[in-house]
């Protein structure tokens, strides 16, 4: 059963949107970046690009770098040491993603404060996978010598680049399906935002009684 | 103070803050953050400092990174880039040459011996060759075949104070960056005289180019002029209109 502490802890709401505002100026500046030596046959249009122009995006993308992993290295340390990647966050196995995600599409699936489902702990676990292969690929088209190993460990520095253009393009897809799902279920937001749900449906907690 | 003779190098560091401010003004009008907050980010000189203060601590870390132990990775033969690409500031129809035999390289600063130096006086120096990646600030590279004498021998010669912070090039194209010491006296940083089994093409550099396989293609001047051993902040062509100083790769 959810119990009554604030959740998300406090920990994780920081950190969560520090990690999203640079995300977002990651993104916009990596577009800088990326127009100004496409690897695919199209550039991002210059109003989603942040910067100005090379210079700026770099100023940017190296500025949101360092918040970013700032947050991250706060919020994995307390995910692990806090127990919320274990109790929290573990996928729970195909079976269950298979039937959270077909209570999903009957928009049925709950959200009991505290307890997260299969489908967000598959999508959770996926982006953080991501997000740290980002930031791996990141340093290693930064510094391919001072971390040589890192870029051979990517396949090279020109694969390296793909690959971080790549999981880009992975988070990017993420936060589509993300935002949508958190507008369709404000009490999750307002949950991220103030730490504890607007309301919480018993119906809900009855529902999800067996997964924990 | 008599106007005509301002001294560039010490109004230089106000003239970096003041051109990087410019730099990240420009930077703001555009963009979409300015969007999400919903306010104009431009007039927002807080975010300039941060930015600024950001770069720095960029520049501190990649200092820490760097080792001076470590090697770029160096490439065979058949793996270099063909043909290897021209870049600079301008077209390459607007490349400035100048004649090998007349040529100087001017030396100053913090050296015992000032002295200019001739292309033949280089050639009778140690010569290294490195097939290494060039990595281009805009994120392309091209693997290319340098060869010349190891800045760290030339600044030797020349009696450079080797705990100076930085060491600056001055070219006759207007071009100019500076680097700091540690990466100075690397060993793979060269004067580079040759490309291949040939003197410096003219869309390389001739007849001098620094070639630093572990800084960014920004760091690696061309059409050398002049060097500079200094303790004053120099700063650079790109680097005053924003780019990170240290830029290592």
């Amino acid at each position: 059963m959810p119990s009554s502490r604030r959740t998300p802890s406090p920990v994780i709401r920081i950190t969560h949107w520090i990690g999203a505002l640079a995300m977002l100026a990651l993104i916009g500046s990596g577009w800088q970046i990326y127009n100004a030596s496409p690897i695919l046959p199209f550039e991002f249009p210059a109003w989603a690009t942040l910067g100005g122009w090379l210079g700026g995006g770099i100023a940017w993308h190296f500025a949101a770098m360092w918040v970013l992993m700032a947050a991250g290295i706060v919020y994995l340390a307390y995910g692990v040491l806090s127990g919320h990647f274990l109790r929290d966050l573990r996928p729970t196995g195909p079976r269950a993603v298979g039937r959270d995600l077909a209570l999903a599409l009957r928009f049925r699936l709950s959200h009991a404060a505290g307890h997260y489902n299969a489908v967000q702990r598959l999508l959770y676990t996926g982006v953080l996978t991501v997000a740290l292969l980002t930031v791996a690929s990141g340093l290693s088209i930064w510094k391919p010598v001072q971390l040589g190993w890192l870029t051979w460990l990517f396949g090279g520095y020109d694969v390296a680049r793909r690959i971080h253009f790549a999981m880009m393009t992975l988070i990017v897809a993420f936060l589509a399906l993300h935002i949508a799902l958190a507008l369709l279920v404000p009490s999750t937001l307002f949950g991220m935002v103030f730490g504890r749900r607007a309301s919480a449906s018993p119906k809900t907690d009855v529902q999800e009684g067996t997964a924990r | 103070m008599n106007r005509n003779r301002l001294d560039r190098s010490a109004i230089a560091p106000e003239l970096r803050r003041v051109e990087r401010r410019l730099m990240l003004k420009s930077a703001l009008s555009l963009g979409g953050l300015s969007m999400l907050s919903g306010c104009a980010l431009d007039d927002e000189p807080s975010v300039e400092r941060a930015l600024s203060a950001m770069s720095r601590f960029t520049d501190w870390m990649q200092a820490l990174l760097f080792s001076r132990q470590r090697l770029a990775r160096e490439f065979d033969a058949s793996q270099i880039t063909r043909p290897f690409p021209f870049n600079a500031y301008y077209d390459e129809s607007e490349i400035r040459t100048v004649d090998p035999a007349g040529w100087r390289l001017e030396v100053g600063g913090l050296v015992s011996d000032k002295r200019a130096w001739s292309l033949a006086q280089f050639r009778a120096l140690p010569q290294k060759r490195q097939i290494t990646r060039h990595i281009c600030v805009e994120g392309w590279s091209a693997i290319g075949d340098w060869s010349g004498v190891p800045l760290s021998i030339f600044l030797q010669k020349v009696g450079a104070d080797l705990r100076a912070k930085y060491v600056n090039f001055r070219c006759f194209d207007d071009y100019s960056t500076s680097i700091d010491m540690a990466t100075a006296l690397h060993p793979q940083t060269i004067l580079a005289l040759d490309y291949g089994d040939h003197a410096l093409p003219p869309a390389y550099g001739a007849p001098m180019k620094v070639r630093i396989p572990t800084k960014l293609g920004y760091k690696n001047p061309k059409y050398l002029a002049s060097i500079e051993v200094t303790n004053r902040f120099p700063g650079g062509y790109w680097e005053d209109q924003g780019y990170d100083w240290f830029g290592g790769s």
